[in-house]
């Protein structure tokens, strides 16, 4: 409105380069905006300074707990009043996306309107989470705006010790490696557990995340507690067609040294034709008059390398599922962890399919809530109680698919043995019988 | 006080609202996809149909008047459906080749840049820094800004050996994630610790509590509760900080960035990698970083020059080992290089397997 702009000496070089600049944007917002004037002052400071200036409090909707990220500014002067008080609260709300990421122009003009009318007019698409993150708004303001995002469909999304907004790959929607209903998956499990989400009593933060296939596009393994990875059973489908194209544009060589030779388990070979593999577990597409690409499916542990390159010639199998990783996070405390498998294989196509997802989701999350410590992360409780602790405590059995390699040293009691090898034995004439 | 209302408790929205009306029809049952050029991915489902989607970088934090202009290129030369990637770049989708030109044009013109596919350097996924976080370091959005910059060249080609993420964090916590090439906020100092606030503000056991090394005891300060730090132990992790304020883990001069390698997400050929520090000790030196640019752009060009095609920085260091990524890069190997947190003699060469 009327307020005078102030110097931003520092920030004003982030406006020149090719690459769009968030302080055009913020210096366009705070033509209209008092609110924009003062965070450019304070964002200012921090550049001089080196330093940030924000703190946290309690700020939220009526009927639940987390979603808003308070923001009051320590910047005072000597009498404890705001340096720049129009921004002396700057809240944030997470709200939720649809799954996937997708937005029709109105739908984004509309996320507009409101942020214009309620807040600053500063919208990150996304943050690291997947939230839509709608930033700076004064603390009267919040439940108004929300009302209205909320009255059109969309929800605050996890902050706290919380179940967090999750994130699923485009998949389904435009990817032909995809192996289930990402969207679909990610809508049983978080929108059947909004109570964790909306009210955070959990030990800390937890966080489900899917991937179609094991390119992993949303980095679940590495960041989700829970990781839904999409993978097949049966074979590598081929058209030969596009195979062959492939071979045609780029050339044997390169099929044997980009292809072949990066196989990570060597299931791929180069055979002549009279001389492929008969029987089941292999794929086979012939190159040219003499030799035949053959995949040992056995073998190929699902990498993603060989159809990644010849998309289309090479295609995720028919018997299509996932599998689950638990225990992936970041840095605090004890270090990174990535996931771990505790179920190689479920189909997800069926209702039933999906509700046993949402059973194991909040088996889980049961779990959790009730074993870790505070401010534990499931990675952390699993290294500290045991994989198969956790494994006993969620009720799912054992499976060398879990594991690189068995244990290297003799540090364990193992007067049970009998018993588990009756167990194991059981299981096996069970899955026979199955 | 006015009668507040009851949440309606939705959840994720479902997308087929907002999603492309071919999207929508083909739902699962793609079958194909190319990359024409720089920017734009073709795809192809069984029933063939076809769509094509051009891709564009964005700032991330956006003002409305970037958003608007955004879907106003979505109606005027796209079908009005966009989504954003886990890298904040906005794809829009057509189901009409002819489109496709005209679109990357529309985008360009407005200063969007059109690549960030295939083997470019992409977006950085990164934090809220001194703009939003409480515990920030640095400010994420101005190092991207600044290093993007510096590499929209290898955004708008895709002339890398593969895909290359990068990702930004603001504190050690790396809300970034992993990435080929990270850029974190590194600490190097224990916290300096303010007697006088610790009593009102800090759940004294709970930040005993969230030290990695135990090296927080309880206290008593002039007489007043408070903590202190065995500096001998203090890794100047900084997860006292956000508990509790007064530990004043950040620090103009000695709160450095420091910068990782080899994180990888996929499972295609190895498996995920996390990243490993290559280098620290580099300045937090707004506005525009440069010697932080400085050695990512440094690690890229070698990368560029040395990895063979679908090599990840981290299937490419696999092959010519580590001592060979300190050679090429010039980057100096130290003792902080060598680990000694949990699990650390896993990364040690317990063989004679040494490459001359
Ligand atoms: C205390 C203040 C903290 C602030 C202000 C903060 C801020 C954020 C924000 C804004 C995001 C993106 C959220 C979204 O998408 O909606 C994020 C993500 C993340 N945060 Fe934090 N964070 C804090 C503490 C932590 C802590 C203590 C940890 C770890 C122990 C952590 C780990 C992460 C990770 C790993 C992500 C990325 C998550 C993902 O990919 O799902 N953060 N953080
Ligand atoms: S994770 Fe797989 S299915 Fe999902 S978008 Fe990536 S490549 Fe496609
Ligand atoms: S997907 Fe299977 S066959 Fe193909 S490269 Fe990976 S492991 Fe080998
Ligand atoms: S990386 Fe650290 S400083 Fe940056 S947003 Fe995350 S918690 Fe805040
Ligand atoms: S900075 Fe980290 S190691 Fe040092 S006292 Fe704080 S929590 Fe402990």
């Amino acid at each position: 409105m009327a307020k005078q702009m102030i110097e931003t000496p520092l920030l004003d070089q982030l406006e020149s380069g090719p690459w769009p600049s968030f302080v055009t944007g913020l210096k366009r917002l705070a033509k209209e905006k008092d609110m924009m004037v003062d965070l450019l002052g304070q964002l200012e400071t921090s550049y001089r300074t080196r330093k940030g200036y924000w703190k946290g409090g309690t700020v939220g909707v009526f009927g639940y707990g987390g979603g808003v990220i308070p923001r009051f500014t320590e910047l005072k002067d000597e009498n404890d009043q705001p340096l720049f008080p129009d921004a002396a609260e700057f809240h944030t709300l997470r709200v939720q996306p649809p799954a996937g990421m997708h937005y029709t122009s109105d739908l984004l003009r509309w996320m507009c309107d409101v942020w214009d009318k309620y807040g600053s007019g500063l919208i990150a698409f996304h943050g690291q989470s997947g939230d839509i993150m709608f930033q700076g708004i004064k603390t009267e303001n919040v439940q108004a705006a929300f009302d209205e995002l909320n009255e059109h469909g969309f929800d605050l999304g996890g902050a706290g010790p919380a179940l967090r907004t999750s994130m699923s790959c485009v998949g389904a929607a435009r990817c032909e490696m995809s192996c289930y209903d990402e969207a679909r998956a990610l809508r049983t499990v978080i929108n059947n557990n909004l109570d964790d989400m909306h009210r955070p009593a959990l030990p800390y933060k937890f966080k489900f995340k899917f991937s179609g296939c094991p390119n992993d596009c949303v980095n679940a393994i590495q960041r989700s507690d829970m990781a839904t990875i999409g993978t097949w059973r049966d074979n590598i489908q081929v058209n030969e067609g596009l195979v062959q194209e492939w071979v045609a544009k780029h050339g044997k060589t390169e099929l044997v040294n980009q292809v072949i030779n990066m196989c990570p388990t060597k299931a791929i070979r180069l055979v002549p034709k009279d001389q492929v593999a008969k029987g089941d577990g292999y794929s086979v597409a012939a190159v040219d008059a003499q030799d035949c690409m053959e995949i040992d499916n056995h073998n190929c542990v699902r990498c993603m390398h060989c159809l990644n390159v010849i998309p289309g010639g090479l295609l995720p199998g028919k018997d299509k599922g996932v599998t689950i990783l638990v225990g992936g996070k970041g840095v605090l405390k004890i270090g990174a962890t990535m996931g771990t498998v505790i179920i190689p294989f479920m189909k997800l196509e069926s209702d039933e399919d999906f509700e046993k997802l949402n059973e194991l989701a909040r088996n889980i999350l049961d779990f959790f809530a009730e074993n870790a410590l505070e401010h534990e992360r499931t990675g952390e409780m699993i290294d500290r109680i045991g994989l198969v602790n956790f494994l006993e405590g969620i009720g799912l059995d054992v499976d060398p698919h879990m594991i690189l390699e068995p244990r290297s040293n003799p540090y364990v009691r193992t007067d049970g043995w009998d018993e588990e090898v009756a167990k194991w034995n059981e299981r096996k004439a069970a899955a026979k019988a199955g | 006080m006015a009668e507040l209302r009851q949440p309606i408790e939705s959840g994720a929205p479902d997308p087929k609202p907002y999603m492309h009306p071919v999207m929508v029809k083909n739902y699962g049952k793609w079958v194909f996809h190319s990359h024409p050029r720089p920017g734009v991915l073709y795809h192809r489902a069984e029933s063939g149909d076809e769509i094509w989607t051009v891709k564009a970088g964005t700032q991330r934090q956006m003002d409305t008047y970037t958003i608007r202009k955004l879907a106003e290129i979505a109606d005027k030369y796209g079908d009005g459906y966009v989504r954003f990637t886990a890298r904040s770049n906005i794809e829009y989708m057509v189901a009409d080749e002819k489109k496709v030109e005209p679109l990357i044009k529309a985008l360009t013109e407005a200063g969007f840049p059109v690549g960030g596919t295939a083997n470019s350097v992409s977006m950085v996924a990164h934090t809220q820094g001194w703009l939003h976080c409480d515990i920030p370091g640095t400010d994420a959005s101005g190092v991207v800004k600044a290093l993007m910059d510096e590499l929209y060249d290898e955004f708008v080609k895709c002339e890398m050996p593969n895909r290359v993420k990068l990702s930004t964090s603001c504190c050690e916590i790396n809300c970034g994630g992993q990435a080929d090439i990270a850029v974190i906020v590194q600490h190097t100092k224990p916290p300096k610790i303010n007697h006088d606030l610790v009593a009102n503000v800090c759940e004294r056991p709970a930040v005993v509590a969230r030290c990695p090394v135990a090296a927080i005891r309880p206290a008593l300060v002039n007489g007043k509760p408070s903590l202190e730090v065995d500096e001998k132990k203090c890794i100047c992790c900084g997860a006292c900080y956000p508990p509790c304020p007064p530990m004043q883990i950040n620090d103009p001069e000695h709160s450095k960035i420091a910068i990782w390698v080899g994180g990888k997400n996929s499972n295609a050929r190895s498996r995920p990698t996390f990243h490993k520090l290559v280098a620290a000790g580099l300045p937090n030196n707004a506005p525009r970083w440069p010697e932080v640019s400085a050695v990512v752009k440094k690690i890229l060009s070698v990368y560029k020059a040395d990895a063979r095609p679908w090599e990840r920085m981290r299937d490419w260091i696999d092959r010519i080992g580590w001592p060979r990524f300190f050679e090429k890069t010039g980057l100096p190997f130290t003792k902080y290089h060598i680990d000694d947190w949990k699990g650390h003699r896993v990364t040690f060469n317990a063989s004679a397997h040494i490459r001359f």
